[in-house]
């Protein structure tokens, strides 16, 4: 009878004093592996296309990327990236891919219809990266190299004297397309499986 | 397994260097027996804004203007550019978008020039016979303001590689007469007729880098050119540096760092050029606008072009100025009709189709071919799949591994194919010409490599807004607190009369001292 | 010396623990996709196998026998092999956030990875010494990561050739599994311990 009570002790009091150790171990590696927010963040970030349009429903690139990191929304909600950021993105959070909701329509350019401009300096307020230039009672004018093409300033023009206009295609960024057989766009869709798979 | 065994021999020293890989296709060269022809002034020349790899250039004349042959009517914008001169004398009548030789079809803004058949020339450079006692620098500022550019086909700026660098010292000058492309003859021809040219230009090159060596390089099918390169060497006087190398034929040899390799036993590494290993490399071509340049102070405002291929009944090389519209070339020669026809701008291994043949001959045209629709491998249409058999590996110039490159192009794995050195290959088209399945598998290549630079455009554009957006967010918190400092200001001048007087005291003080300034909206909450 | 140079070359090749053995079989087909990943969880499984082995080792001759507790075997391990996993889950996360993502689930499962446990209880079935049970661990875990990563090398290729639409992804990866397996039964024979 005693002897299996001790039995007992001995084989509650090891484990308990073992776990007790790894406990402490653990708590010390705790403190020295401790991580200041979500890196993700930032991961995700880099990512987007940083038009800061408001598509995706949040105000910005940064709060859509901190929503994402901290599983709050879902890959699939940035227009304008398309197709290859939501793939890069749920490559990176480990996620499925999803169908986007909304094709992403061709690149834009906001532009200024200056001899209507009432110089109201709403637009420029507007504007989420400085891309637009002018001063009070002044024509305002678009900065065509720094537009990301949001269209948030053409909702507080009082006069409807922006227009957005497709962006113009140069020789210099024009792109070879795939080869035009079938092999290659098997290979194109093997893709979004491969995507998948990371 | 013969890629193995040269490797082997290589290694034991049993085979003079000689470049990896390469092939051997037929080279059709029909025009190689027949002399260069003038082929007079076009009625309208068309030229446009960008003629050689770099920045387009701006125009200088606007329509009515009267401009002389060699007047300058472009000027470049930044450093990797050159200007664009009228090749005859005559009146501008447009200045519009015009197609040019590019995959896209797209077009580029080019200046039409009517020639008035006088062919006045503009004699505002001095020609330089003395040159060896002229500054290198000022010899490199002619041949910038010369509009030279590579005419090998690359055309690269000619100006930027003839420099004299301290931490690079030039060791050997080529002389590219290589011309390993099937068809083209332009070099083979120039060679023939005018050695004693090319010789003048090639001393001018020695001078400017300071080298004393030179190799000019042909290749055996050209044992005339061969001959008259070293009978015209061995009568001129100072060149005793300069051997002539004859080399076997194999494509693509004249590419520039395999010739290096060929000749000199030494590799260009990824991303450095010629120059930093003591070498620099010329096409024959452009020695002789060189040449012309300095020693005749005339601007490149033309060129020697090949008009070839088995739908053409006349295959010939012809002197053109630049402009001339690529269709009168054919017409000349004979050939009106292009239905069922090919029309490829260049060689037929690097070229680029072309949708029709209305596009004006420019600093880059090599050559133009007529080739019939059975003479292109129209096969390249159906892809089938890869049977690893290797030999696309074997070719390759650069030692990539093409099959593998292209499946992950194919599948837009583009991050993997830059660890396969997609970047590394020079299209030279080699495994898609041996590939038993017929795989497009340079097509592919470039698709990869223009995806990547367009990804990086992107994430440069996303960096730079997203610097933007972050400078707006901070500048508007700083405004909104540097509003709510103003306001607490404000609330506290007219806050109880007795108070106001010593309170604005202070207020001046703290104007330039925010944290003071912001601390007190708490005080008041 | 060659004894102990014998032992790590059984312990990697002739009785592979994932291939000849089938221990530890959901990460080497889970983490495989990309060779980058399996180079990240091969890393994580050497550190806990490693001193998994050689903890256990020590757990089982200074304490579990002298106190007669030999029947707490397993709890004892499995409790030593789930502080490793979460101070290296701890590490991973610091150090890359983006392998910690593409881990996911399979980092936490390394606890009950039967490799792991393997390892350290056949080291005490087979009375081992304190040095060759070290041993046995790290062989182990480098035949675990050699073959994890040649999996995920030949996978990336399989992905981006043409394969028959019926054996795209797993049917493919188990076949290659298999063959895999088949290729590493000729060593068997190479070494006898």
């Amino acid at each position: 009878m005693t002897e299996s009570m001790t039995g007992l002790l001995y084989a509650l009091g090891s484990l308990g004093a073992f776990a007790l150790c790894a406990g402490i171990v653990l708590a010390i590696a705790q403190k020295v592996f401790h991580i200041e927010g979500d890196p993700m963040i930032d991961n995700i970030d880099a990512l987007l296309p940083q038009t800061q349009c408001g598509q995706c429903g949040y105000p910005g690139c940064k709060p859509y990327a901190t929503a994402v990191a901290g599983a709050q929304a879902d890959v699939n909600h940035c227009v304008p990236g398309g197709e290859r950021t939501m793939l890069q993105i749920a490559a990176l959070m480990g996620v499925e891919p999803k169908e986007l909701e909304e094709e992403a329509s061709a690149p834009m350019l906001a532009f200024v219809r200056e001899d209507e401009c009432i110089g109201c300096t709403l637009c420029i307020k507007a504007c989420p990266v400085d891309a637009i230039i002018g001063a009070p009672k002044q024509y305002h004018t678009v900065i065509g190299d720094h537009c990301t093409g949001c269209t948030l300033c053409v909702e507080p023009c009082p006069v409807d004297c922006i227009d957005m206009l497709v962006k113009p295609e140069l020789i210099e960024h024009w792109a070879w397309p795939l080869p035009d057989t079938k092999r290659s766009q098997l290979g194109h869709e093997r893709r979004e499986q491969h995507a998948g798979h990371a | 397994m013969p890629a193995m065994l040269r490797t082997l021999a290589r290694k034991m020293g049993l085979m003079a260097h000689s470049f990896s890989g390469g092939i051997h296709p037929d080279m059709h060269k029909l025009s190689a027996a027949s002399a260069i022809e003038d082929v007079g002034i076009s009625p309208v020349l068309i030229l446009p804004m960008k003629q050689h790899i770099g920045s387009p250039c701006s125009p200088l004349v606007s329509v009515g203007d009267k401009v002389l042959r060699g007047q300058k009517i472009a000027k470049s914008e930044g450093y990797l550019s050159v200007p664009v001169h009228a090749s005859t004398s005559g009146r501008v009548v447009k200045i519009e978008e015009h197609a040019i030789a590019h995959p896209s079809g797209m077009g580029m803004p080019s200046i039409f020039i009517e020639a008035d058949g006088d062919d006045l020339a503009d004699e505002s450079l001095e020609p330089l016979t003395d040159w060896r006692n002229v500054d290198p620098t000022v010899l490199r500022e002619r041949a910038r303001m010369c509009g030279l550019a590579g005419l090998g086909g690359a055309v690269f700026p000619t100006f930027i590689k003839l420099v004299q660098d301290k931490r690079f010292p030039i060791e050997t000058v080529i002389l590219n007469g290589i011309e390993c492309e099937p068809y083209l003859t332009n070099d083979h021809r120039l060679m023939v007729e005018k050695a004693s040219d090319i010789l003048d230009g090639m001393a001018i090159i020695m001078h400017m880098v300071g080298s004393s060596s030179g190799i000019i390089a042909i290749e055996d099918n050209k044992a005339d050119a061969a001959e008259a390169m070293q009978e015209a060497l061995d009568t001129k006087e100072g060149m005793d540096g300069v051997q002539v190398k004859v080399l076997p034929t194999r494509y693509p040899q004249g590419s520039e760092k395999q010739l290096i390799y060929s000749l000199t036993g030494r590799e260009v590494p990824a991303g450095k050029l010629p120059m930093h290993i003591g070498v620099i490399c010329q096409n024959v071509g452009t020695t002789k606008a060189l040449r012309d340049a300095v020693m005749l102070g005339r601007p490149l405002t033309e060129r020697i072009v090949t008009v070839s291929g088995d739908a053409l009944p006349n295959p010939a090389n012809l002197r053109v100025r630049l402009g001339t519209p690529i269709r009168s070339l054919f017409a000349r020669q004979g050939l009106e009709d292009f239905s069922n026809i090919q029309v490829i701008h260049g060689g037929p291994m690097m070229g680029e189709r072309l949708r029709h043949p209305d596009i004006p001959v420019v600093k880059s045209t090599s050559g133009t071919l007529a080739l019939s629709q059975n003479a292109m491998q129209s096969a390249h249409t159906v892809e089938s799949p890869c049977i690893r058999c290797g030999h696309c590996s074997e070719v390759c110039p650069a030692s990539l591994v093409p099959n593998l490159l292209a499946d992950f192009c194919r599948s837009d794995q583009f991050d993997k194919a830059e660890d396969y050195k997609l970047f590394d290959c020079i299209e030279c088209g080699s495994c898609s010409y041996v590939c038993p399945s017929n795989i497009p598998l340079v097509h592919y290549f470039r698709y990869g490599k223009g995806q990547i630079a367009l990804g990086r455009r992107e994430q440069a554009f996303a960096e730079a807004s997203r610097q933007r957006s972050e400078g707006r967010d901070e500048r508007l918190a700083q405004e909104e607190a540097a509003k709510a400092a103003r306001r607490s200001k404000v609330r506290k001048t007219h806050a109880p009369k007795p108070a106001a007087e010593p309170e604005t005291n202070t207020l001046t003080s703290a104007t330039d001292n925010t944290p003071a300034a912001t601390a007190k909206p708490e005080e008041k909450s | 010396m060659t004894e102990f140079a014998l032992i790590l070359l059984s312990a990697v090749l002739v009785n592979n623990y994932v291939l000849t053995k089938f221990l530890g079989i959901c990460p080497f087909l889970g983490t495989s996709s990309k060779v980058e990943t399996a180079i990240g969880m091969s890393f994580a499984v050497m550190f806990v196998m490693t001193l998994a082995s050689t903890a256990s080792w020590l757990v089982q001759q200074y304490v579990l026998i002298p106190l007669e507790l030999q029947y707490l075997q397993t709890i004892f391990f499995i409790l030593i092999i789930a502080s490793l996993v979460q101070l290296i889950e701890m590490m991973i996360h610091k150090t890359s956030p983006v392998l910690y993502q593409a881990l996911g689930i399979f980092l936490p499962l390394i606890t009950t990875n039967c490799a792991v446990l393997g390892v350290a209880i056949l080291n005490v079935q087979q009375e081992q010494t304190f040095l060759t049970s070290a041993l046995y661990g790290g062989g182990a875990a480098i035949g675990f990561a050699l073959v994890l990563i040649l999996f995920a090398g030949i996978r990336e290729r399989i992905d981006v050739s043409p394969v028959p639409a019926a054996f795209k992804g797993s049917p493919l990866a188990l076949i290659t599994a298999g063959m895999m397996s088949l290729a590493f039964m000729g060593f068997s024979g190479l070494v006898k311990v």
